[in-house]
């Protein structure tokens, strides 16, 4: 809502200057988000009447004027098509100073006597652009016919004001209207708002337009005038016209800027049909299947199942509270209107704008609620404006009921108030703030207040929001800072529990960097890491298509992270990132938190001690089972051969926990990295839940015996895992065994082909006395045979 | 047999020529070990008659120690250049640079969560997550936003299917939370919200951090000091705080959080528009209807929530310039966070 600061001043009028009221407006929640001066910076403007208009004698467009400002006759030039002897308008005398308005390169300037093509021009006569009032250039600014002569343009049109842009909360609907920013200010600053005085206007014709209300429940009220013979010529006067300006609506023909002054005002929307046009009633009614209309601004529009309508006996001529029809719109024909000013509740008009993408000031304000008490101040208001502009004969104004809301009493506890705000409000400021709103008092007692609210706020119906209205006039800033509330309370996450801070850590000092990628990703990107597209869950209305499917695994948003950095000379990388994948899953969806990560380019920075040489597979794989070793249990974790979409099929394992998959990794597909240029990497997901989950450690008895070690080398055939061969060595050389490890993979040179040579380091301790050599032998014997009748495997020498 | 004084000359000569270590154990050998020819000596002493043998007996124990001194003094002298020579050889340029792995850091957002979730633990808050896929009932009716409200049109939702959106804000999560407990309730949700906007300041993606305070005696003014206390902390700055009347359906009465602009003290800058504030939370007193629906009574209990955008909150603090940074994720900017 955007409104002239002197036109808010004829109603309230503080003694505090712009900034100020501002302040004052926004700390009361209707935030002023900022202003505008309404003309720029100007001295030595004067009305000026031109007497007479001659040619230019060497300039054809240019015209040479004779005008008047009360202490002499002068000659100007000017070049505006509108000057005409009689009209008055603003004219700089020599001396003038005209501010910088913005738009020219000219900067602040002074007007000089000068000569124009040969000719003397004393000051200049000025259009409304060039006093920054506005953009029409076109012509000069037509003044009041009765301006006098000499007087200073800034204050005959009251120039130093601001446009003030209120940005206001959907609730505060009844702020869309001049009247109820008055009155709000009055309430803050306790100050008298004047009272609006409208007349009856007087109907000099019979004619009434029969007016029906299908629809009650969303119309309350609904009033219609028959008015004939209008003048659509008839100019606005400036008054009007600054007002509107200064609103920031335009200025289009009488009837409109008459609609639209009012809606500024009283904040009520009024709408003329052309009377001409209209066929047998008005309907007030809910839209037929299939029914269609053809807006104002030429748009087809469907009306949607429940759609509030205007109709004539034809069907549809309005989608009611939000735009008039074409077919019966007012035009330079028009000589007969019929004039709307409707109640229709909010329920009825909020969303429907909306969904048919659009939004109009009548829209903006039917689904914030409008005061359905206002229509015949707002209609006679109308008429009598329109009359005095445009001419023509009124009617009376016909009125057709729908059904009238309940008035809403709403009882506030003093006790409430003060366990609500923390602070004691007294009585009787409680119940200043409130009838200063407009609320009616009708019951009260040392503990309560009842109220009426008024019929202008909807947004008013529980205690609460009476509480907000004492608050919010009372001032928040009053409010103490209290802490009340420090009751002693321990407690934190459960131990077997890791913090899914402690593996980013963990992550970080592994040398991986989080990345935050978007949660919907392209779906092409997104089918090449998904194994079927039954899952996927797509937007329907996403921003783009690349971002139209929620992703259902974090390997695409690392790839693309990747490939973004690459072409930034980045390639070196460690990521990783945590989040939620989705899918759908029976009726609903499956929103898994997943950590995964990505390697691509050196193992670690290149250096002189350090050939840079490239991470592999078996980087990702370290660094995973360092992850689950913070829970304890990247011993158990085995890594098992596997497919996995996106990941290179050779080298690719499934990550198994306790016999169930937690995650994949892998080598990013040839395939998929050379179509999206992208150099080797390594990829790897997992589920969060199991990640984070551990045991309470328990502390074991410490062996204070010997260990005993032995490596023992083996050619065995490839087909055969290591990881196999690791469970089969685990089970065989018993529980005394305390380490495995795997020392050394060889191939070719005395290694039969197909086959490789693997090294283990074994080491056994047995807790309570030392192991003799006999026993280990023993146990290594075993280890041998075991190997040899599952895997073939024959012991090296 | 040599003459003792011939004989202890020449192992004294041989000492002090002795090149290393192990040279001079062999020479301690020859003349002092079992079979040694100063040993031998001794052993002849039988031969001699009782009253040449002390004198003699004392001529070779003279000389043993003086020979045994010898070596002893040698044997240092050696050690001494041999750790002379070892650290001459194994002297390293200190200022060629280390083996490390590439450092890894933290995402800013990720920071700024963390530092506003150990504040609010400090204070007794909860953390709270839910789901990102979230039905309407949850992120919209249960907030008191019904279907056409005119807020809906400040929540520019993505939609799944009809019914289902992509939350707008972690409130729903408070909703779960206080529909699965039982008062007090004292949490804050932090994560991932969406909305179908993207321009200069709006990306689709955001995070929220909700907070949630429910007790029997919780006032506007217990909300006043907590959210003050929490920007103050968050920013290490004793920031002016201000509250303006504002408008949530969730929330009666509302309010925006309003901070002295941190960049230039609050005398207007570009960061703050000029105005010295900069608008950084919102929050207000939990609206009855919205305990109601989620089982709390509104009678006994009430309390307040809030509500920021980490984005915005680590813009402030990390001076980030733009929003789409955050989401782009160059290592290059990333890296600046440890």
């Amino acid at each position: 809502m955007k409104f002239s600061e002197s036109w808010l001043r004829e109603w309230v009028n503080p003694d505090m200057g712009t900034a100020e009221l501002m302040d004052r407006l926004t700390m009361a929640g209707l935030e002023a988000g900022g202003s505008a001066p309404v003309a720029i910076k100007f001295s030595g403007v004067v009305v000026g009447e031109i007497l007479a208009v001659e040619a230019h004698p060497d300039a054809g467009k240019l015209r040479l004027c004779r005008v008047a400002d009360g202490a002499g006759i002068h000659a100007v030039v000017c070049g505006a098509a509108n000057a005409i002897a009689g009209m008055k308008t603003p004219y700089a005398r020599p001396g003038a100073r005209l501010g910088d308005s913005g738009d020219s390169a000219c900067g602040e300037r002074e007007i000089s006597v000068a000569a124009i093509h040969g000719v003397q021009s004393a000051g200049m006569l000025c259009s409304a652009a060039e006093l920054g009032m506005g953009e029409d250039a076109e012509g000069l600014l037509v003044l009041p016919e009765d301006a006098p002569p000499g007087a200073d343009v800034r204050d005959l049109l009251a120039l130093d004001d601001h446009s003030i842009e209120l940005d206001l909360t959907p609730n505060r609907g009844d702020c869309l209207g001049m009247i109820g920013i008055a009155r709000d200010v009055g309430a803050m600053l306790d100050l008298p708002v004047a009272e609006m005085e409208i007349a009856e206007v007087e109907s000099r014709i019979e004619d009434e337009f029969p007016i029906r209300i299908s629809a009650g429940r969303q119309c309350p009220r609904y009033l219609g005038r028959v008015i004939r013979d209008i003048s659509l010529d008839a100019e606005t006067p400036l008054w009007m016209r600054e007002k509107l300006r200064r609103g920031g609506l335009r200025c289009i023909d009488p009837v409109v800027d008459v609609t639209n002054f009012v809606l500024l005002e009283l904040g009520q929307p009024l709408h003329a049909f052309d009377l001409a046009r209209l066929q047998g009633h008005i309907d007030v009614r809910l839209s037929r299947p299939g029914e269609k209309m053809t807006l104002l601004d030429g748009k087809v529009i469907e009306f949607a199942q429940d759609t509030l309508v205007i109709a004539d006996a034809t069907g549809a001529v309005a989608m009611a509270g939000i735009m008039g029809g074409m077919k019966t719109a007012v035009s330079e024909q028009t000589a007969d209107v019929f004039l709307e000013c409707a109640a229709f509740s909010p329920e009825a008009i909020a969303g429907r704008a909306r969904a048919v993408g659009m939004r109009t000031d009548a829209s903006q304000r039917y689904e914030r609620g409008v005061d359905y008490k206002l229509q015949r101040r707002a209609m006679e208001r109308a008429t009598g404006l329109l009359l005095e502009i445009a001419g023509g004969k009124a009617g009376p104004a016909s009125e057709a009921l729908g059904e009238i809301p309940a008035i809403r009493r709403v009882n506030l506890d003093y006790a409430a108030v003060r366990r609500m705000l923390g602070v004691e409000v007294p009585a009787a400021e409680i119940k200043l703030i409130l009838t200063r709103l407009g609320f009616v008092p009708c019951e009260e007692n040392r503990e309560s207040l009842s109220v009426e609210a008024p019929s202008f706020r909807y947004d008013v119906a529980i205690a609460a929001d009476l509480i907000e209205e004492v608050a919010r006039i009372h001032g928040y800033d009053k409010l103490p800072l209290g802490m009340g509330l420090n009751r002693q309370r321990m407690g934190q996450a459960p131990e077997r529990q890791i913090e899914t801070g402690r593996l980013r850590h963990q992550l970080t000092a592994l040398g991986y960097q989080e990345v935050i990628t978007y949660s919907f990703i392209d779906p092409g990107l997104a089918a090449s890491f998904s194994a079927g597209d039954a899952a996927a869950v797509r937007l329907q209305n996403p921003i783009s298509s690349e971002l139209s499917v929620m992703r259902g695994s974090l390997m695409p948003g690392l790839v693309q992270t990747l490939r973004y950095n690459v072409n930034r000379q980045q390639e070196n990388l460690r990521l990783f990132e945590t989040g939620l994948v989705f899918a759908r899953e029976g009726d609903g969806f499956r929103q898994q938190a997943m950590l995964g990560g990505l390697i691509a380019g050196a193992r670690s920075p290149k250096n002189w001690s350090d050939s840079g040489a490239n991470a592999d597979f078996y980087d990702a794989r370290g660094d995973l089972e360092s992850l689950f070793d913070i829970g304890g249990r990247g011993a158990e974790l085995r890594f098992v051969a596997a497919e996995c979409a996106g990941l290179h099929p050779g080298q690719c394992a499934a990550m198994m926990l306790a016999g169930e998959t937690v995650g994949h990794v892998g080598a990013l597909h040839p395939a998929l990295q050379r179509k999206l240029e992208l150099p080797p990497a390594f990829l790897f997901e997992t589920r969060l839940d199991t990640l984070g989950a551990r045991q309470a450690p328990v502390a074991g008895e410490l062996s204070r015996f010997p260990a005993t070690s032995r490596d023992l080398a083996f050619i065995v055939g490839e087909e055969h895992p290591a990881g196999d061969i690791e469970l089969l060595v685990r089970e065989a050389a018993g529980p005394l065994l305390t380490s495995l490890r795997v020392l050394d993979v060889y191939r070719g040179g005395a290694v039969p082909e197909g086959c490789r040579s693997i090294a283990l380091g074994l080491t056994w301790q047995h807790p309570s006395r030392t192991l003799d050599d006999v026993e280990v032998e023993r146990i290594i014997d075993k280890t041998i045979k075991a190997l040899r009748e599952t895997f073939h495997a024959s012991l090296r020498n | 047999m040599p003459d003792l004084d011939e004989l202890a000359a020449e192992a004294l000569a041989a000492v002090a020529g002795s090149g290393d270590e192990k040279a001079l154990e062999a020479l301690r050998v020859r003349y002092l070990g079992r079979k040694g020819l100063l040993t031998a000596h001794l052993k002849n002493l039988g031969a001699l008659s009782a009253d040449q043998r002390p004198a003699a007996g004392q001529r070779i124990n003279l000389a043993k120690q003086q020979l045994q001194q010898a070596i002893e003094t040698r044997r240092k002298a050696l050690a001494e250049l041999a750790l002379d020579a070892r650290l001459r050889e194994e002297r390293i340029d200190v200022t060629l640079p280390g083996r490390r792995r590439a450092a890894g850091g933290l995402h800013p957002v990720t920071i700024t969560l963390d530092r506003i979730a150990r504040i609010f633990q400090a204070a007794g808050y909860d953390a709270a997550e839910g789901p990102e896929i979230e039905d309407e009932y949850h992120n919209f009716e249960a907030l008191n936003i019904p279907a056409n409200h005119p807020a809906r049109a400040m929540h520019d939702t993505f939609y799944i299917e009809p019914g289902t959106v992509l939350r707008t804000h972690t409130s729903p999560v408070q909703v779960h939370v206080m529909e699965q407990g039982e008062p007090p309730f004292r949490m804050i949700c932090p994560g991932r919200v969406y909305r179908c906007d993207s321009d200069l300041t709006h990306t689709p993606m955001f995070h929220q951090v909700e907070g949630l305070l429910v007790d029997r005696e919780a006032s506007m003014a217990d909300m006043k000091g907590t959210i003050v206390s929490f920007l103050r902390e968050f920013f290490e700055e004793q920031v002016e705080v201000r509250f303006r009347p504002s408008y949530f359906p969730f929330t009666e009465p509302s309010a925006e959080v309003d901070m002295s602009c941190v960049a230039c003290g609050g005398k207007g800058c570009r960061i703050c528009s000029h105005s010295g504030w900069l608008e950084v939370m919102g929050c207000g007193m939990v609206h009855p209807r919205v305990l109601e629906m989620s089982g709390v009574d509104p009678v006994e209990y009430n309390g307040f929530a809030f509500g920021l955008g980490v984005e915005r909150l680590a813009m402030l603090r990390y001076q980030v310039g733009d929003l789409r940074l955050y989401f782009e994720n160059d290592v290059r900017f990333l890296r600046q966070f440890h």
